[in-house]
């Protein structure tokens, strides 16, 4: 079998698609939720690096490196976020963050 | 290949708030203490001094530059001067409260400098590399920014919402670049647009349609709005002021020039998306609203409701529409600058308050105050002859010039309910009994309250300046 750009197309959307419903479903904990967006952000650069090898372009991949290094940061702040967060309310459960409502 | 110094000519004030802010961060570290001393001024002139680059510019000079990264146009213009008057005005308003809250951290005038160096940079974008760069630089500063105060739950509580919300929807806004780059080979908005021509085919739908939900997310309207309420309350009531200011302008622009350069030849797909979105967002704004007693979250559903309206005029596609969205924003600026100078100014013997009903009275305890509070809401409710009418007037015109009969009536009649809630708090604080008197305000409170006020009030004395600058900036974008 000749794997061609479609099938890397569908692994992202697979991953794409897991790391929205791990958002969305998990009721537990929000290290998941972190893990999610970094499974959101991978499958990202996995279509960008399929599309720049099948269109003979580098810009995608200039792109996805683009994206690897921001996604440091963004998990950077968000774990910094979660400490603090976790230091006023000793939990870091999904269901516990519901101080404001309406 | 223009010269280096051709394209920093054209990326001046960006040059100047990035230079300056690590100039800052040096300073904030070598000082060795932690309170703001005079980082929030030094914040105040490197931003004034990015506004003046752009005001004085040379009129009508325009270019691309930094490989097809970067445009500086009037358009681009416009918009970052409002971005900056807000992050100015908020810096203004802010230090009194954070020396009250014992929060007066250095890292503030920091991250807004930063945060608004991403906002020019996301309305200047002029590729999806570039509009990444720039949200994500935007974004980061600001998920700090609302949990800022650390040691109050509230506040960490609504930092961690709108870090996960907000990275999800970056993470959906670049599954849709992926594939639009993917479909059209393009990264640059020009390119995208010759790429797809008249038919864009599934794929490069796709792709319009995650980004726009990405962007959907930052201006915070239906159905990517649930962050917004809890974020406006949890957060500290300067870092409102700015979450309800400046972003909005650069996530409107950005949005706006996504659609007019890359997408003109799909003009049928982003029209629906864009209406829908203008309709659910003026609906709820107008709904969601009237029951809530907390007003920092009523400012939060009103801003999703102006975010509707202006929605309308992006609706039209048109540049009658585009100059409606630059006037609606404008206008919107100083409207809500204007509000949160007035929550600001709620405090009982040195503790904010921010309940509806601890304006009851206002009238009996501070007239001047009352009085303004009152021009404020009825401008926000859009009645003649006050600006907010203005700005909804043109949003509305280009609508129905566009035949969108039907959004323009469901517009007009969104904005009679919204109406309701911004008149009950002027009927709470003329005629109810009245709560304990507020302490008297900063002179800069008063003055933005007052300034902000008057100028809703006099705007339609002299129109010209605002309208002539909304136009030459609505025809560079076409």
């Amino acid at each position: 079998m000749v794997i061609g750009l479609e099938h890397y197309l569908i692994v992202a959307a697979i991953v794409f698609t897991l790391g929205v419903a791990g958002i969305i479903l998990n009721r537990k904990n929000v290290i998941i939720i972190l893990m999610s967006i970094e499974l959101i952000l991978l499958s990202v650069n996995i279509n960008l690096v399929a599309f720049s090898a099948k269109l003979h372009d580098l810009t995608g991949q200039v792109f996805a490196l683009f994206i690897l290094t921001v996604a440091a940061a963004e998990a950077a702040i968000g774990l910094a976020i979660l400490v603090t967060y976790f230091r006023n309310r000793r939990s870091i459960a999904v269901e516990d963050i519901n101080m404001m409502k309406g | 290949m223009e010269t280096l110094q051709l394209a920093l000519v054209h990326a001046l004030p960006e040059v100047i708030l990035a230079i300056g802010v690590i100039a800052m961060v040096l300073v904030g570290a070598f000082r060795g203490k932690p309170d703001d001393g005079p980082m929030s001024e030094i914040a105040v002139v490197l931003l004034g001094a990015a506004l003046v680059a752009i005001v004085l510019k040379t009129p009508g000079v325009s270019g691309v530059v930094f490989d097809n990264a970067f445009v500086d146009d009037r358009f681009g213009d416009f918009m970052k001067a409002l971005a900056l008057i807000g992050s100015i005005v908020t810096l203004l308003m802010a230090g009194d409260f954070f020396r009250g809250e014992g929060i007066n951290k250095f890292e503030f005038p920091i991250l807004v400098v930063l945060a608004t160096l991403g906002m020019m940079m996301l309305i200047s974008a002029n590729g999806l590399i570039a509009l990444y760069l720039g949200l994500e630089l935007m974004s980061l500063a600001l998920y700090v920014t609302a949990a800022l105060s650390r040691d109050d739950a509230r506040a960490s509580e609504a930092g961690l919402k709108y870090f996960v919300l907000g990275a999800l929807s970056s993470g959906m806004l670049l599954y849709g670049a992926s594939l639009l780059y993917g479909f059209s080979g393009n990264v640059s908005f020009a390119g995208i647009a010759a790429a797809i021509g008249d038919h864009p085919n599934v794929g490069v739908i796709f792709g319009l349609v995650f980004l726009f939900t990405g962007l959907a997310f930052k201006m915070s309207v239906v159905p990517f709005h649930m962050w917004t309420p809890d974020v406006y309350e949890g957060a500290p009531t300067p870092v409102t002021a700015f979450f309800a200011s400046a972003p909005k302008m650069a996530a409107v622009a950005i949005a706006t020039r996504v659609i007019y350069t890359a997408f003109p030849g799909a003009t049928h797909q982003w029209q629906q998306i864009v209406i829908f979105m203008s309709i659910a967002s003026m609906a709820l704004g107008a709904f969601a609203a009237i029951k809530q007693d907390n007003i920092k979250r009523l400012m939060a559903y009103s801003s999703i409701g102006h975010m509707g309206f202006a929605l309308v005029g992006l609706a039209a596609g048109t540049e009658e529409g585009v100059k409606g969205v630059l006037f609606y924003m404008a206008i919107y600026l100083v409207m809500t600058l204007g509000a949160f100078a007035a929550i600001l100014s709620m405090r009982v013997n040195g503790k904010p308050v921010e309940k509806i009903s601890d304006l009851s009275g206002l009238d009996n305890t501070n007239r001047p105050m009352a009085l303004f509070i009152a021009l404020l809401m009825v401008s926000l409710s859009g009645v003649p002859p006050l600006a907010g009418f203005f700005a909804k007037w043109y949003v509305f015109l280009a609508a129905v010039q566009a035949n969108l009969f039907t959004l323009a009536v469901i517009g007009v009649l969104c904005s009679a309910v919204a109406a309701f809630y911004y008149w009950r708090i002027i009927k709470v604080m003329y005629f109810d009994d009245a709560a304990p008197a507020f302490d008297k305000p900063s002179l800069t409170l008063r003055a933005v309250l007052a300034v902000s006020a008057v100028s809703m009030l006099l705007y339609w004395v002299y129109p010209a300046p605002l309208v002539q600058a909304a136009d030459s900036a609505a025809k560079s974008l076409f």
